[in-house]
């Protein structure tokens, strides 16, 4: 492992409090004097940028290859559209092909036995960044009304710098954006609450997580000493509490304003100082 | 000219499905001769994305002309008018055989753009 590592914060329910760990620990690793770098991979809703304000320096469209068939040199045969696992080809009189369902493979360009299919880039969004202060900063965002956000996700973290500590602020869920969020991450924060969605959404990305042979430890984010279902869970499952988050309404309140909470709170700086020694210990 | 219905059964004498991309059954039947084939739609029912697509591409293999149907949606819609397969429409769920002889005395309308909303996963 490289001395920086790479840290995905993730969650299987959204609104847990993924984004306000992710800034929180940017902000105190930078406060701290280390190189960092956070990533917005949650392209569909990315919001880090209001919390940590960046200065935007570049911005280039992300795109993914899609099919264009050749009519005249198609034969008809088909071989795209029995090759194609996302039903985005199909063999009509000649092939037609749904650019939106297409997830980018090139498995219809590789089997045409003519060479009657070509590549033409798709944009999908837009790769973003720049400098918060210290933080090195980046962030996807997703055009509006499309589907396709993994290859949008996988285009964010190709700006990963190799020479700061990268907090990748995943989308929420168990799909398919989620698994190219966590990817080769070193290890990953998941961020819960006690609630029943929170427990139940948590047990989903765990066995989401678990095959995928990556370490992970739990935030109990807005915890509630009356209601430990989901430090139960991860004592039973062996996974580790990394912290517990205690249920404030000055956070809710601050963190409405757009601001980060170590000024109103500074117990968050002793906080993220303690998950990151524990995530640390984990590496 | 061959027809297909689709159909909740592998039967005429039960309900037509109203959806077209995720119907049960496609039942291609001979409007002259009265023949009829049912063809499982198992496949395309249980396709994560694109299951109209494909069930146009089935329903074009099938050699139809026309399909008979309550609801298709915009990339079914596409994909059926470049086979130029036309689209006659049920308007709630009654017994194929009762929507063939309705299609036959010209009483169904034809879909001249889609009608249902696409689905996303």
């Amino acid at each position: 492992m490289s001395s920086f590592p790479s840290i995905a914060i993730a969650s299987g329910k959204g609104g847990t409090g993924k984004t306000t760990v992710a800034v929180h620990l940017a902000a105190w690793l930078a406060g701290r004097g280390e190189a960092v770098q956070y990533l917005d991979c949650d392209v569909e809703e990315p919001n880090g940028h209001l919390f940590l304000k960046p200065v935007i320096e570049t911005a280039e469209p992300a795109a993914i290859p899609v099919p264009v068939v050749d009519n005249d040199r198609c034969t008809a045969c088909g071989k795209c559209a029995a090759a194609c696992e996302f039903n985005a080809v199909a063999m009509l009189k000649k092939p037609m092909v749904f650019t939106e369902l297409c997830h980018g493979c090139g498995a219809c360009t590789l089997v045409c036995p003519v060479e009657a299919i070509r590549e033409e880039p798709r944009g999908i969004g837009t790769v973003e960044t720049g400098q918060a202060g210290p933080i090195r900063f980046a962030q996807g965002r997703l055009n509006v009304g499309e589907p396709m956000s993994p290859p949008l996700i996988r285009a964010v973290k190709n700006r990963r710098d190799p020479a700061a500590i990268a907090l990748f602020d995943s989308p929420p869920g168990t799909s398919c954006p989620v698994i190219a969020a966590v990817r080769a991450a070193d290890f990953i924060v998941l961020v819960t609450e006690p609630s029943p969605f929170g427990l139940h959404d948590l047990t989903l990305a765990v066995e989401t997580f678990r095959p995928m042979d990556l370490p992970f430890g739990v935030v109990v984010n807005r915890a509630d000493p009356a209601d430990l279902r989901v430090q139960d869970f991860c004592r039973q499952q062996e996974i580790p509490v990394l912290a517990e988050l205690p249920d404030d309404r000055r956070v809710a309140e601050t963190y409405a304003r757009g601001e980060l909470l170590f000024d109103r709170l500074p117990e968050w700086r002793d906080r993220m100082a303690e998950l990151w020694a524990r995530i640390e210990e984990r590496l | 000219m061959k027809v297909v219905i689709t159909s909740s059964s592998q039967t005429l004498a039960d309900p037509i499905d109203m959806h077209f991309g995720r119907a049960k059954f496609f039942i291609l039947a001979d409007t002259e001769t009265g023949r009829a084939t049912a063809h499982d739609n198992a496949q395309n029912l249980h396709a994560a994305q694109g299951a109209g697509i494909q069930s146009a591409e089935t329903v074009a293999k099938l050699g139809a002309e026309a399909v008979i149907t309550g609801s298709v949606g915009p990339k079914a819609f596409r994909a059926l008018q470049a086979a130029g397969i036309q689209i006659a429409l049920v308007e709630a769920p009654c017994p194929g055989t009762e929507a063939l002889r309705r299609f036959k005395d010209g009483e169904l309308p034809v879909l001249d753009s889609p009608n249902s909303e696409g689905h996303w996963v």
